[in-house]
């Protein structure tokens, strides 16, 4: 079934398109790696998605119902929620509060909240963290408050903005070994990353873009053998 | 013990009066609460919801006029201006919001400077309204005693304390910081930004509204250029919560105390008088460099800054 449905989406800046005529849809449970070198307009179409930009054509459906052009408040109450590549957590509260805050959105009341965010910090292993302001976090945890704010919220879509950017490898574990748990939740996911490895080993299916274009789509492994990703994307690396 | 803090000085302030004290120091009491109401609703809106208003005189201005032209046009006694303030101060604030809140960080502080400046020109303009420069004088005030009135601040300024604590620890008081903290964070995490920040505007607007009610009631005289001023009351809300502490529940009370001591000593001292502004403007400088988050945000620094200084001497 399809949960997400983006339907020729174009985005312009100005005379630039970050996106043109991109179409593609996720199916309920999967995980949709979306991956191209940089400036291919991954993060504007978590944008568009998540409601911070209304795309110039083109819609969104979210289980059928048109979502593009709804605010990212609305959005997010519908069911899908974001991080961000550049994190930003609430910096002067707590790690706690950060999650709390977002666990309001569907809690009836405070305790409903505090009981919500307490799971959602056991899970993605930030409970020893909880009362550290969020500011003084390492970078490897507050890209997982960003995961678990998101996630406070219950949604039923998460697009994850290269949350695995930037991590140590104990850090990379933990962080694969959480998307692998948000999986079995029956969250669907959107996931904008650069580590191939991890893109091919968790994805269901990759939509690769280039220039705002959608280059192609497929499993990881048609994409793995696909000779114009190659020279776009991952063929860049053997002739640098 | 700490739980019971607000109850024990609420009590302690109700008995001061009972000292005796002389009627100048009634009124700068009066006055220091009254600006701790101020700077309480400012915090509410700039130090919690991250929205700095450069403008608060205006709601100071209009839960004053409201006073004061239901007394002078329907012979209504002023104190009617409380409840009716309300009506009145929302439904201003709702149109300000409106307008303002769609813009961020300095562009919405720049608007609010302009509402203010908007207001006192208007006021002063209308003269069938609100009797222009020539102001609203209370014919007779209800108390010659000052006791009454410092009581009916007190109470104010306690139920001020009591609403902006409750909010700050319900879920609005969450969703305001996360709307301080980021903006788009919030919004992307299911947070109604526009209707947040709504909210604290009404707020904030609301209970400093009851201040400029208290203000025409207590003074018995208003005018565009007292109720509406940029220097005296916009920035003076602005800097008794730098001063006291942004986003604390006592940093407003402290600032109160200072900003209304320090102004009446500069304006006993002989040909500094005029200068309280400059002044003030040094104590800000001041502030910020030493105390960025006030007295009461920064209250470990000074603990360390005054220990230091006890071992040193």
């Amino acid at each position: 079934m399809k949960l997400l449905e983006v339907k020729n989406v174009s985005m312009f800046f100005g005379g630039l398109a970050a996106l043109s005529d991109v179409s593609f849809s996720v199916d309920k449970g999967k995980i949709l790696g979306l991956i191209g070198p940089n400036g291919a307009g991954k993060t504007t179409l978590f944008n568009v998605v998540n409601g911070f930009y209304s795309p110039s054509r083109g819609d969104v459906f979210l289980k059928g119902k048109k979502i593009s052009h709804m605010k990212p408040n609305k959005i997010c109450s519908l069911g899908i929620a974001r991080t961000f590549q550049v994190v930003k957590p609430l910096q002067r509260m707590t790690v706690f509060d950060n999650v709390l805050a977002s666990a309001f959105l569907r809690a009836k009341n405070r305790a409903e909240a505090q009981e919500k965010a307490a799971e959602v910090l056991e899970f993605t292993g930030l409970s020893d963290d909880s009362e550290v302001i969020s500011k003084g976090l390492p970078l490897g945890k507050r890209k997982r408050l960003e995961i678990a704010r998101a996630l406070a919220t219950d949604p039923e879509m998460l697009l994850l903005d290269e949350s695995f950017a930037g991590l140590n490898p104990t850090e990379l574990n933990e962080s694969i070994e959480i998307v692998r748990k948000i999986r079995e939740k029956g969250i669907t996911m959107m996931v904008i990353e650069h580590h191939m490895k991890i893109i091919m080993s968790i994805s269901d299916g990759i939509v690769v873009l280039n220039y705002g274009e959608k280059l192609a789509e497929g499993t990881p492994a048609e994409i793995g053998n696909n000779p114009e990703v190659i020279t776009a994307y991952l063929g860049e690396a053997t002739h640098a | 013990m700490k739980k019971y803090a607000p109850a024990v000085i609420l009590a302690l302030l109700a008995l001061v009066p009972l000292v005796g004290f002389s009627s100048y120091s009634m009124h700068v009491l009066i006055l220091v609460v009254m600006w701790s109401i101020i700077g309480m609703a400012w915090n509410l809106l700039g130090g919690y919801c991250g929205q700095v208003s450069f403008g608060h005189a205006a709601f100071f201005g209009v839960g004053a006029y409201t006073s004061g032209i239901i007394y002078y046009h329907l012979g209504w006694s002023a104190w009617w201006g409380l409840p009716l303030s309300v009506v009145v101060v929302t439904l201003f604030s709702l149109v300000i919001g409106y307008i303002c809140l769609r813009l961020r960080g300095p562009y919405f502080a720049l608007a609010t400077l302009a509402v203010g400046v908007i207001l006192r020109v208007t006021a002063e303009n209308l003269d069938k309204f609100t009797q222009g420069d020539l102001g609203i004088m209370l014919k007779e005030r209800t108390w010659v005693e000052k006791i009454w009135y410092y009581y009916i601040v007190l109470i104010l300024a306690a139920g001020t304390f009591w609403i902006i604590r409750k909010v700050i620890r319900s879920k609005l008081g969450y969703y305001f910081v996360a709307i301080r903290e980021d903006q788009d964070a919030a919004e992307s995490l299911g947070i109604d930004t526009t209707l947040y920040k709504t909210i604290a505007l009404c707020l904030s607007g609301v209970l400093t509204g009851f201040a400029g009610v208290f203000y025409m009631n207590y003074m018995g005289y208003i005018d565009p250029k007292v109720v509406f001023a940029l220097h005296d009351i916009s920035i003076v809300a602005i800097m008794v919560v730098m001063v006291g502490g942004v986003a604390t529940y006592w940093g407003p009370a402290i600032g109160a105390v200072i900003m209304v001591l320090l102004a009446e000593f500069i304006r006993s001292m002989p040909k500094l008088g005029a200068a309280h502004q400059t002044l003030f403007g040094v104590l800000l400088i001041v502030i910020i460099i030493f105390l960025p988050n006030g007295i009461a945000g920064d209250i470990p620094k000074l603990k360390r800054l005054l220990r230091l200084k006890g071992t040193g001497s």
